[in-house]
């Protein structure tokens, strides 16, 4: 993925924050301020909740009152779509910062004759943002006009005249249209709005729906030119953007404990920097849950919390299985340090996992994360996908200075450690591999350390075995 | 003003001042009416510049636009009224019948 991230950032033009988590990074602050975006998406992309989502943290959270003209479904359909998000638009229309207008146009109720002009939707927004103090306003989907008057060149003259008087009033606008065949919009509104185009696209394959929203252009700003993934959860929107590979991160100095002393050993001495990330790689049964709870028996013992993402098992079969090699996590989920967010991969797409880990790990603000095992979500994503997702989860990861240990299932047949099936080795700090071997009729347990940046680590590889103490590094390795 | 019957037409137009247009249409209106629906219409002109509140209730976007708003269902008809054929379709006036 190509790194296209703005460095600093360069005010060129004003913007008008939408408050969309990730939408006002990756837009350098978010829409241009007094001038039309143009926001196009087949049906069902959630160009309207994006639209509506504008308008009120412009109302909520920025002091920008707005107004909201739509043309296909009326206020009370629109608030019910929102109200599963939070937003309480009533309650915004009472306090007069939010103007809803409904145009309904019955297109069998109408005859045309002669000369017009849309003079009567110019009187109406005028009057509706008079009203409420209007700074945005959103048209939501104003296309539909064609389908509703007959003379296509009238509505071209009056859309252009529109963009310019909304332009003329500094007005911050939102203007929606439905995806065309191989032109960004059906009616060719980007001709006519052309300082910032938002592309929203949802695909369902193999029953998994991805939403992923770009940027096609933003006159005279610096934005993200990537597709990114975007969220419709019950926080609302979000988008998330790569915001930092390739940027340097705060990297952290400190070291933290394995929960393994010998496996601190091989890491030079200390263990993990914090803030890093893990890959503990091995097939079935090597251990890579054992050393993802010790990890966390660690951390919780120096008091820190960790949250634990589970997809195979439940939290009380991991707990109970743990205790039989000496790891014993019950007090920590008791006292509250440890948690478990236990659900099956199948249940929801990418986007949604994406979602909750990103929720649960705002909300219960680790000092550690521990997703076991990412090769599980490969079940509801392609490779590519769950990459493209990992490398997201890292990133936010980073970000917030947490450690985060995935563990990733090998395929049994497979010879060559330097290959995991989502290939993400590259994005993780420090790889261990985990093998089991039946020698002489015994299985031999072994780890060694692939690679981890900025230690001087071991290179051997360690026979270790699952003990009722837990993991313990014999010296008899090959 | 006098009663008028349940034969006849209440109609409304929706002009935004006096532009070419709107003045076009509130003549040809008048010439259509006087011609096909002579003592049974009135009309209502309506500017928004003047009542601007006045277009959400009819749902006027285009101007000018005619409403009919008797004999029900509500019909509109939008443009400078040219044609008289066509304004003639739009309100439902059968020209035998005049």
């Amino acid at each position: 993925m190509q790194q296209s991230l703005p460095t600093p950032a360069r005010h060129s033009i004003r913007k008008a924050a939408t408050g969309i988590q990730g939408l006002d990074e990756i837009t350098d602050g978010g829409l241009p301020q007094g001038r039309p975006t143009l926001i196009c998406g087949s049906a069902g992309s959630g160009k309207t909740l994006l639209a509506t989502s504008f308008l009120v943290n412009g109302a909520r959270l920025y002091g920008e009152p707005g107004v909201l003209m739509t043309f296909e479904e009326n206020g009370d359909e629109i608030a019910s779509d929102v109200a599963s998000l939070g937003f309480d638009l009533p309650a915004l229309v009472d306090a007069g910062k939010l103007f809803i207008d409904y145009v309904r146009i019955e297109r069998s109720e109408i005859e045309e004759t002669g000369e017009y002009d849309l003079e009567g939707l110019f009187v109406r927004l005028e009057q509706a943002i008079r009203a409420t103090g209007a700074k945005r306003i959103v048209l939501d989907t104003i296309e539909s006009l064609f389908s509703g008057l007959g003379n296509a060149n009238i509505l071209r003259a009056e859309l252009r005249r529109l963009f310019r008087w909304l332009k003329d009033r500094g007005l911050t606008a939102v203007i929606t249209a439905e995806r065309g065949e191989g032109t960004l919009t059906r009616q060719g509104l980007e001709e006519y709005v052309s300082d910032a185009v938002i592309l929203l696209d949802h695909r369902v394959t193999e029953q998994v729906s991805t939403r992923r929203l770009r940027v096609v252009k933003y006159r005279g700003s610096h934005h993200g030119t990537n597709e990114y993934p975007f969220l419709i959860d019950r926080d609302g929107l979000s988008v998330l953007p790569v915001t930092s590979l390739g940027l340097e991160h705060d990297a952290s100095g400190e070291r933290i404990s394995s929960g393994v002393r010998e496996l601190d050993e091989m890491l030079g001495g200390d263990g993990y920097f914090r803030g890093s990330t893990v890959l503990v790689s091995g097939t079935a049964g090597t251990g890579k849950t054992s050393l993802a709870a010790h990890f966390a028996d660690a951390a919780c013992r120096r008091g820190e919390r960790v949250l634990y993402f589970l997809f195979e098992e439940s939290p009380n079969q991991l707990v109970r299985n743990m205790r039989s090699i000496g790891i014993d996590l019950k007090p920590w989920v008791d006292t509250g340090l440890l948690k478990f967010s236990a659900e099956r991969p199948s249940r929801a797409g990418l986007e949604t996992h994406l979602a909750s880990i990103y929720q649960d790990v705002r909300e219960f603000r680790p000092s550690a994360t521990i997703v076991d095992a990412i090769t599980n979500l490969l079940t509801v994503g392609t490779q590519n996908d769950v990459r493209a997702m990992l490398m997201r989860v890292i990133d936010f990861l980073k970000v917030s200075g947490i450690t985060g240990l995935f563990s990733s299932l090998t395929a049994a047949h497979s010879s060559s450690y330097e290959e995991t099936q989502t290939g993400i080795s590259s994005l993780m700090d420090t790889w261990i591999a985990m093998t089991i071997d039946e020698i002489e009729r015994e299985r031999r347990r072994s780890i060694r350390i692939l690679k981890s940046r900025g230690m001087a680590h071991s290179n051997r590889v360690q026979s270790f075995a699952l003990t009722d103490h837990g993991m313990r590094l014999t010296d008899g390795g090959g | 003003m006098e009663p008028i019957g349940e034969e006849s037409f209440v109609l409304r137009l929706y002009v935004a001042g006096q532009t070419p247009k709107c003045l076009r249409a509130f003549a040809n209106l008048k010439r259509i009416c006087e011609e096909y629906l002579t003592n049974r219409y009135r009309i209502e002109m309506i500017d928004l510049l003047l009542d601007p509140g006045l277009a959400r209730g009819d749902q006027i976007l285009a101007v000018p636009t005619l409403v009919r708003r008797m004999p029900e269902p509500v019909k509109k008809i939008i443009g400078d009224l040219s044609n008289t054929q066509r304004v003639l379709a739009g309100l439902e006036v059968s020209v035998g019948a005049a």
